[in-house]
Order: structure tokens, then sequence, then C-alpha cells
């Protein structure tokens, strides 16, 4: 059973979003790292892209498997986590601590449409 | 001994392999900024060390002739060792840019081929042009898109691909300008022809089939599927990888197919060179054959001459003619089995595959029953209840020296673990292959840690593949440091 | 039974039985009657001897000249020992090393491969090889044009118009636009591309020797391209690189060619072996297989395909590139000639034929009916302008068993009195007199 983190907004395509100091911080689920194995590359977009909902901003590659991320919500990206790069095996060992990107979000509104942590369950199961 | 070092590690500087003629000129000195600063550090060793280095390198490796290869979708049946000193006679040699009249003898071959794959498989006109499998599907969509555009038809830019298809077919599309679509398969594998029916409109391109499938199934619904495509406008591409099981008993052409490919290294027994060169001559049905690029050989007046249509073409897809060392070893194969032998490929193909599926059904999964052609799929071990996997089966098998199936291929399943035996597999060798896949059955309920531990018998065990691709060292270079 | 097929009645009869059949013609009952039993009508079987007969008279129907032309496809010596070694089994008949325990051979080669495209590109990552040297530029035409998200590419003119007409299909189908750079007298126009170059394009490719036979300086390129964040796309002769400023010393993102002039006999133009090189940076970016070096449970030193997330049987649609087989025994056939030939040789064999080339080309352009075109250096093709008519030289060298210069009238018409020469360590001063004295006599 994988693990999902309360007060935390999801996606059905398995990505998360936690909101902090009016930042949003995006990564993905442990059942997305799950489903992957382990992974060997994390693509990541650069500082000052525009995010959009629904839209890939990054990819993720473990040993036989390959997975766009899909942005949550809309935005600037102010922040990219460049540990990853080395590191990409840290998404496996803890997916909610390891996130991708931090958004400047253009409209907090978006969240709403996000899934809560029990409606996430729901999906997974 | 096992083995482990590079060329670049036996190399010792001022050792020599090679000798050249004495140079009858004199030296001519090109500009120094032209020149690059450092000599690159190639290997320098003498030639036993070349020659027992590469030899060494070779035992590493298991081929054909050292024991059975039943990888799916690959038909790895026998390369005779005929068409190899076929391909190295003297009088092949020669340049691309010969004129016609020297070019006789290969431009015969080059005719003669085209001429016996278009009676095998039942369309107008071939090229042998492209490279390989893949190449061949780049250039048949690309016609597929010339053949609408042509008609001014603009719209048409979606190709359905099964969701059982190879990976090559949806990528050949999107990099020939499509997009693709996926049509759901009935629970046997094949097309369901009421979501094909759905998606039938005016942005249909065509659609990519391979028959029988991936999973080793005809389609046996191909004329009415041909029809509605027709209909609707787009054309049938045949992706060849499975021609092997019909040859000489069944065409794409008669089925309705409108361009196809075949693979020379798969059907034709030219070997696979470990991943090539291979060939992937382009056939077309009559409409489309201006669209075909160059060459395309024909014969008029007792001449070969090279026939291009250079106003209708696709336009040039490769530097010169193509594989055309490994055409040869194809005409040399398709001249030893002939016309009396040709079915029986396909029959004993699928004999042998048949036979292999009922044997170990009682073991393996058969998410799919019924007769399969050349190839067919299990869906992992039937008890799963020691976790034993079709990975864990795979690296078994290694130990019993035997190059294991096609496995986690096609996705429709979670386990697969396709099996292609090819004709020229006795039933010996079935037999035990069949012998040894029920004692890793029987492992797997009973020692289930030993096969999870798999290989033990192999010069390397399992290999760490994060690692690998996590911090990629993909030259010698990178390991000095 | 045919020689290829074992079975025998009795195993014939207990296999249908075993899967509950009659005959051999129930296997395909499920097949519409209407597609079966059509007559072939392809040729009757031969016997082995029938066959070396048949192919020794198609052989003789051919004529081997002696080629004083490259342009793509160069003569050069093949040592023994290759034959030898590429036709073990072990190596021949073996699939696409999907199984790494029971396939270090190949995984060895192409590391070893690999190593040697990046020793002589200075590149940090070869793959495992690409059809040929016109489809790998395709290829990288199609990496840089992803990676910048751009649809357009320029090329210089002075690229050979095989080449040209390659990409110019790959890019048409897929909707990305080619534009040219010009060229003036043999090279490529720099001002030309200052001008035309934008952040439009995702890039630029050249040729180096170029198709004229011109090493080019592309020294400037780099700091043109940084100005528009283009990609820098190079396409070397891969043997001219011993000797050459590299594509790394040029700053260039990937590097392409044809691995030809590595020994690998003309053939009629196949089997020969694209490369394909790049930077670090874009190596996740690169079409193809690609070796890497892994350890196994053990801890041994061991081989591996890796970064294979990139590729199209995991990505299907959303791979850069459809390419699956390449041209694996020819990796083989450039590493173990490169093995033979070693640091020196490879460097030898190529300061022969330029200096058998620039000795060609000295004695022509002192004919009456032949003058030089370019004042630039060049390697192991040359360029000379004559009076004559392009087909009459031609024909009158075939009838002296020679192949003679291709014609540059086939490719732009105000060079119709230009022809390309080549000469390779393998053309001996005699050769080249009796070449020279023909020419003179026209």
């Amino acid at each position: 059973m994988s693990k999902i983190v309360k007060g935390l907004y999801y996606t059905t395509t398995h990505e998360w979003v936690r909101v902090e100091d009016g930042f949003a911080f995006i990564g993905i689920t442990d059942y997305a790292q799950e489903s992957l194995g382990e992974i060997v590359f994390v693509e990541l977009p650069e500082e000052e892209d525009n995010v959009e909902a629904g839209e890939e901003f990054s990819a993720i590659e473990s040993v036989k498997a390959a997975s766009d991320v899909l942005s949550p919500i809309t935005g600037i990206i102010v922040l990219i986590n460049d540990e990853l790069e080395d590191g990409p095996e840290l998404i496996n060992e803890d997916p909610y601590e390891n996130w991708i990107v931090k958004v400047e979000m253009e409209d907090k509104s978006e969240l709403n449409k996000l899934l809560s942590a029990d409606e996430y369950k729901e999906i997974c199961e | 001994m096992y083995y482990d070092k590079l060329i670049f590690e036996i190399s010792k500087p001022g050792r020599r392999a090679f000798s050249l003629p004495k140079s009858d000129f004199k030296n001519y000195k090109l500009s120094s900024n032209l020149l690059r600063a450092n000599d690159a550090e190639l290997p320098e060793v003498s030639e036993l060390e070349v020659v027992r280095h590469y030899t060494n390198v070779s035992f590493k490796n298991f081929g054909v002739e050292k024991g059975f290869y039943p990888l799916g979708s690959c038909t790895m049946k026998y390369n005779p060792k005929i068409n190899q000193d076929i391909a190295n006679m003297s009088g092949f040699n020669l340049h691309p840019y010969q004129p016609l009249e020297s070019l006789q003898g290969i431009l015969e071959i080059y005719y003669e081929t085209q001429k016996i794959l278009s009676e095998l498989s039942g369309l107008d006109t071939y090229t042998l042009n492209p490279y390989a499998g893949a190449h061949g599907e780049l250039v048949g969509l690309m016609i597929v898109k010339k053949y609408h555009e042509d008609r001014n038809d603009f719209k048409r830019d979606t190709i359905i691909i099964p969701d059982s298809a190879h990976g090559t077919n949806p990528a050949s599309a999107i990099v020939a300008g499509f997009k693709t679509i996926e049509v759901k398969s009935n629970e046997d594998g094949t097309v369901n022809i009421d979501s094909l029916k759905e998606m039938l409109n005016d942005q249909i391109a065509g659609i990519m089939l391979t028959n029988p499938n991936t999973i080793g199934m005809f389609e046996k619904d191909i004329c009415e599927i041909a029809e509605l495509i027709h209909d609707a406008g787009g054309l049938l591409y045949y992706d060849g990888a499975n021609l092997n099981p019909i040859l000489g008993v069944a065409r794409p052409g008669d089925m309705g197919f409108d361009i196809m490919h075949v693979n020379l290294h798969k059907t034709f027994s030219t070997p696979h060179g470990g991943g090539g060169p291979g060939s992937g001559p382009i056939g077309v049905v009559k409409h489309l054959v201006k669209y075909l690029p160059s060459p395309i050989v024909k014969k008029v007046n007792n001449k070969y001459i090279i026939e291009d249509f250079n106003d209708t073409s696709i336009g040039q897809i490769s530097h010169f003619y193509g594989n055309i060392g490994v055409v040869i070893k194809a005409y040399s194969y398709l001249l030893s089995v002939g016309k009396e032998n040709m079915a029986d490929i396909g029959k004993f193909s699928v004999l042998n595959a048949n036979y292999i599926k009922e044997s170990l059904k009682d073991d393996y999964l058969l998410p799919i029953k019924g007769l399969c052609k050349h190839e067919f799929v299990f869906d992992g071990l039937i008890d799963k209840s020691a976790h034993v996997t079709t990975l864990d089966v795979a690296k078994r098998l290694l130990d019993y020296d035997v190059h294991p199936p096609t496995i986690y291929f096609p996705l429709v399943f979670k386990e697969s673990l396709m099996i292609e035996p090819t004709e020229t597999e006795s039933k010996d060798t079935l037999d035990d292959f069949i012998k040894i896949m029920k004692i890793v059955a029987e492992e797997a309920r009973t020692n289930p840690e030993l096969v999870k531990g798999a290989p033990y018998n192999t010069i390397v065990k399992r290999l760490d593949e994060a690692q690998a691709a996590r911090h990629p060292i993909v030259k010698y270079r990178d390991l000095l440091q | 039974m045919f020689k290829y097929l074992p079975h025998t009645e009795q195993d014939i009869k207990e296999m249908l039985e075993v899967i509950g059949l009659n005959s051999l013609d129930d296997l395909f009952s499920e097949i519409p009657p209407q597609l079966l039993g059509k007559d072939i009508n392809i040729p009757a079987a031969l016997s082995e001897l029938e066959i070396y007969q048949k192919f020794a008279e198609l052989a003789s129907k051919n004529k081997e000249l002696i080629p004083f032309v490259g342009a793509g496809a160069y003569d050069h010596y093949t040592p023994s020992v290759i034959k030898y070694i590429i036709e073990r089994q072990e190596f021949l008949t073996a699939y696409t090393p999907y199984q790494p325990e029971i396939s270090q051979g190949t995984l060895q080669y192409i590391f070893e491969y690999q190593s040697i495209i990046a020793e002589l590109t200075g590149m940090h990552v070869s793959n495992a090889s690409m059809y040929d040297g016109a489809t790998a530029t395709a290829e990288a035409m199609f990496m840089a044009t992803n990676v910048r998200k751009r649809n357009k590419i320029l090329i210089s003119k002075t690229v050979n118009p095989n080449i040209i007409n390659v990409v110019e299909t790959y890019a048409k189908y897929r909707g990305i636009t080619v534009d040219y750079i010009n060229e003036e007298n043999g090279i490529t126009n720099i001002d030309d591309f200052k001008t035309k170059n934008s952040n439009e394009y995702a890039g630029i490719i050249v040729q180096n020797p170029n198709f004229y036979g011109i090493i080019e300086d592309y020294s400037m390129y780099r700091e043109i391209l940084d100005e528009t964040k283009g990609l820098f796309i190079m396409n070397h002769d891969i043997s001219a690189l011993s000797i050459l400023k590299t594509p790394s010393e040029y700053g260039v993102d990937i590097a392409v060619g044809d691995g030809q002039t590595l020994g690998i006999p003309l053939s009629f133009g196949g089997p020969y072996i694209g490369y394909l090189a790049s930077t670090k940076k874009l190596m996740r970016k690169m079409p193809g297989r690609i070796c890497g070096v892994t350890t196994d449970t053990e801890g041994k030193r061991a081989f591996v395909l890796t970064l294979q997330a990139r590729e199209q049987h995991i990505r299907r649609e959303k791979a850069n590139s459809n390419i699956c087989s390449n041209q694996s025994l020819l990796a083989l056939f450039v590493t173990v000639y490169t093995a033979v030939m070693g640091k020196e040789g490879i460097k030898e064999a190529q300061t022969n034929s330029i200096n058998a080339t620039h000795y060609l080309y000295e004695e022509i352009i002192k004919l009456p009916k032949f003058k030089k075109v370019f004042d630039h250096d060049f390697f192991k093709d040359c360029t000379i302008e004559t009076t004559l008519n392009p087909k009459v030289i031609n024909q009158e060298l075939f009838n002296n068993g020679i192949l003679g210069p291709l014609s540059l009238g086939k490719y732009d018409k105000s060079k119709k009195q230009m022809l390309l020469f080549s000469a390779t360590e393998k053309r001996s001063k005699k050769e080249i007199d009796k070449l020279v004295s023909i020419l003179g006599a026209l």
C-alpha cells in the first residue's frame, strides 16, 4: 500500500502540491515512484520557465520506463530542486520530501480543482 | 579465467598490427590551424593481440550456433554459411558511382530480389534501400503522407496503431509527422472491429498492423479491416516483422495491405550481427509505386537500369543504395529455399510454436488460447504464489544454456514471455527446451529463492542497471577518472 | 526434407498429436480460405554448388574498377584479420544485447567503439551507431529541433548534396524547415550565416572536409551560434579526425558522419556505418542505443545497454527517433580496424591518402585542359575544372578500367565543368601516372 500524506493536493496523474508561504512545491507521489521503479534521471526544467496546469514540465526516467510529470497548477518556476540532478534516487527514498519544482502560482483557485488526500486514495485503490 | 580487458587496457606505445605500402609521394603539409592539438589515444597492439583479444571477447556472447534462441518477434533462425561465402565473393566490391554497364551483376541480384519479394508478398514493386525495419516503416509512412497530400487531403494526420504493436510503430509515425491513436485489442489480441469503426473519420491517414500480431494471432477479420480502412480513405501498412509464419502460405497484398516492409535479417536469414546491419525493403501496391525512393531496378532490353521517380518520390532516404551486402545474402537464401520449400518455412515455424505452447500450458499461464502462428505469449508462471517473475524465469534459463524468450513485451500482459522457436529447430531441441522450462517452473514452486537469484553459471551475474543509468560511464576515458 | 528443416515424418506426426491437429494445413485453419493457396512464381530451389556457380556468373557481369572518386565512399585498405573476427558466429548471429549476462561480447565491443568515436571526435559520448552518415545527420537535426523547440535548421551548401537530400526528406515530413547558407569559392559564406542566423533556428549543419574536399575553418561559428543559443552540428569523415581539428575543438554540440573510411569495403554503397556523438549535456537526447559500464551482484565490471528510457521500445510515440537495429556488426568492424591500424596506422593511411590526392591534383592541373578551381587546403577529395566534356573523360577512363571523377554538374549546373577526384593510400604512383597520361591524351 503506497503512502499518501494528508494536507497535500493531488492529481489523477499522481503529482502532489504542497503550499508553503504562498508557493507551490510540486512532486510525484509514492504510488508514482513505486510504479516507475528505480529512478535514474529527472529531467529538470529551467527556473523562470512557465508551467501550465495539465502540461508536462519534467520527465522522470527509470531503468525500463519513462513518465512525463504534469504540472497541477499554472505559474512560474522560481526554484528547481537541483539535488535531483545527481541524486534522482532521492525520489524513491522519500517522494514527498523531494519536490521537483517550486512555483509561484498565477491563480490559487486552481488548487480547488485538485484532489484531497482521501480522494486521491480512492484512485490508487 | 574471466577475460575482462578492454583493447585500450592491453595497449602499449610502439606496438603495431598494420603494414602499409611505402608512400611514393612527397609529404603535403596542411595549415596548422586546421589540425587537432593532440593525437587521439587509440590502441597500440600487435596483430596476435588484436585477434586474441576479440576472440576472447566473442566467448562472452551467445549466438544461434551455440544454442536455442527463442527470442519472440526476432526470428532467430539459422543463418546459412553459404550466404556468408557468397557475400564475400570477389566481383561485388563496387563503388556506388560506377556506370551501369559495370554493375549488371549486382543490379540483376537487386532486380531478382525485388521480384521475389513482390511474389511472396503480393505487392507490386519494391525498393531494397531502407536499412532496417524501422527505416522501412519511416519510408512507408512518408509514402502514406505524400499520397494524401498529393490528393490535397491535408486533414489526414493520424495513424491508427493497436495497443499490442511494436514500440517502433508509434515512434515511426511521429518521426514521419503523424499523430497516433491506439485501437483496443480483443481478448485474443486481435483488433476490436467496433473500436476501429468508431475512430474512422476523415483525419485517419492509415493503420499499421502486424499480422500475425505480436501475440502470434492471425487477424481473421483482416479483409474486413482492410475494407473499412479503405472506405474511410486510409491506407494499410504491414509491419513485416512477423512475415515468417505466412511465408508461401498467405500474402499481405491479398489481405488488402498497400505498403509493407520486410525484415531481410529476420525472415530471410541474414544474420542479426548483434543488432545490425539489417535491411528493410519496402513494397507497395501499383498506384503508390511512383512514391518509392530510389533505386528501383528495371530490366529494359535485357539490360538492368536504375529507375528513379525524382519528381514524384518521397525523396532520398540514404546516402547510397542501402545495405546491399545484406541483400546479397538474402538472395542467396531465397535461391536455396526456392519455390518448393518456401511454404514449409511458414508451416514448420507454426508447428514448432504450437508444439511448445501446448506442451507448457500447464506450467505457464497462456492468456490467449487456440492456434498461434510463429510465436505466442505466456503471462508468466501459472503459480505466482512464490512471486517468481518472468525476469527471474528468463535469468534462470541462462543457467541452462538457453537464450531466454523476449520478456515484458507485448505490453498488454504484465508478465509477458514471448516465445518464437523458428522453423530451423528440431523436435529434439524443442523437447529439451520444454524440459528445461518445466524444471524452472518446478524450481519456482519448490525453491523460489534459487530462481530469484539466477543466473549462477554466466560469466557475469545480474547487473546493476540503475547505477549505469544514473552515472553513465560511456567510454574508456570515463574509467580513468 | 529441405536441409534447413530438421523435421522427420515421425516428428511431425508426434507434434501434431500434441497440438491436437491432423495435418500441417490445419495450422492455418483460421486464415480466410480466399487468402490461401496462391501460386507463387519464384525460382526453383538451387543446390549449394549451383548457387556458387550462379553467383560466380553474376559476379562476372560486374566490373570492379580502380576508383579515382570518393565523394562519400572511399577505397581504403581492409586488413585481413577483420573478416575473421566479425564472422565469428558469437558476434555474427547474436541479437541486440538485451540479456547482458550472455551478451558481454557485443556490449564490450560497443563500449570500445563508443570510446574510439569519442577519442576521434573529442566528444563526451557516442551512441552504438546509426545507419549511415546521411541519416545520422538527419537524426542530429531531430535532436537539435527537439532540444531547442525550434522547427527550423540551417545547412551549408558545401555539405555533400546526398546528405542534404536526406536531411531534406527527413525534415519535410516532420514539418521542419531547412534553409541554406551559401557557398562562396568552395567554402561556407560566413557573412551569409551571420545574416541568416536567428533564434528561429535550432542550429546549423556543416561538413568538414566539405563536399569539395576543402578543409574549412569553423573557429568563428561557436560564438555566432551562442548569440542565438543555436546548436552546432558538424559532419566528418571519421578517419579525417585522426589528423584534423576535432568537432570538440570547434565547440560542436553534435558530431556526426560516416565511418566507412575505417576500412569498410565499398560494397556498392553499403553496409556502411553512421556515427553520432554529443556533449554530456545532450546525452539523454541522443537517438539509438548506448552502452555503459556497471557492476554485477559480485562487484565485477560489466557492460549494459543504458539510458534506454529514451528509446522507441519504451517511449513509443514520445521517442524522438524510431531507430532500433543499427549497424552493430560494422561497429565491430571499425573497432577492429582501429585496433589493427592503431594510433599511428590510421594517421598514416590518411596522410598517404592526402599525399596521393595532392600528387594527382598537381599533376592534373599541369595539363592544358585542366585547371585549379579553389585556393584552400583540401583533404582526399579535390575539385578540378576542365574544358573537356566530363562524359568523354569518364568513358575513356572506364575503357581503361578506371572509375573517373564525379561530375559536379549533376548537383549544380554552374559547376558542370568541375570534377571531383580522390585518391587513397591504395593508389600507387604508377596508377596515378596512368590516369594523368590518359587525361593528357584527351
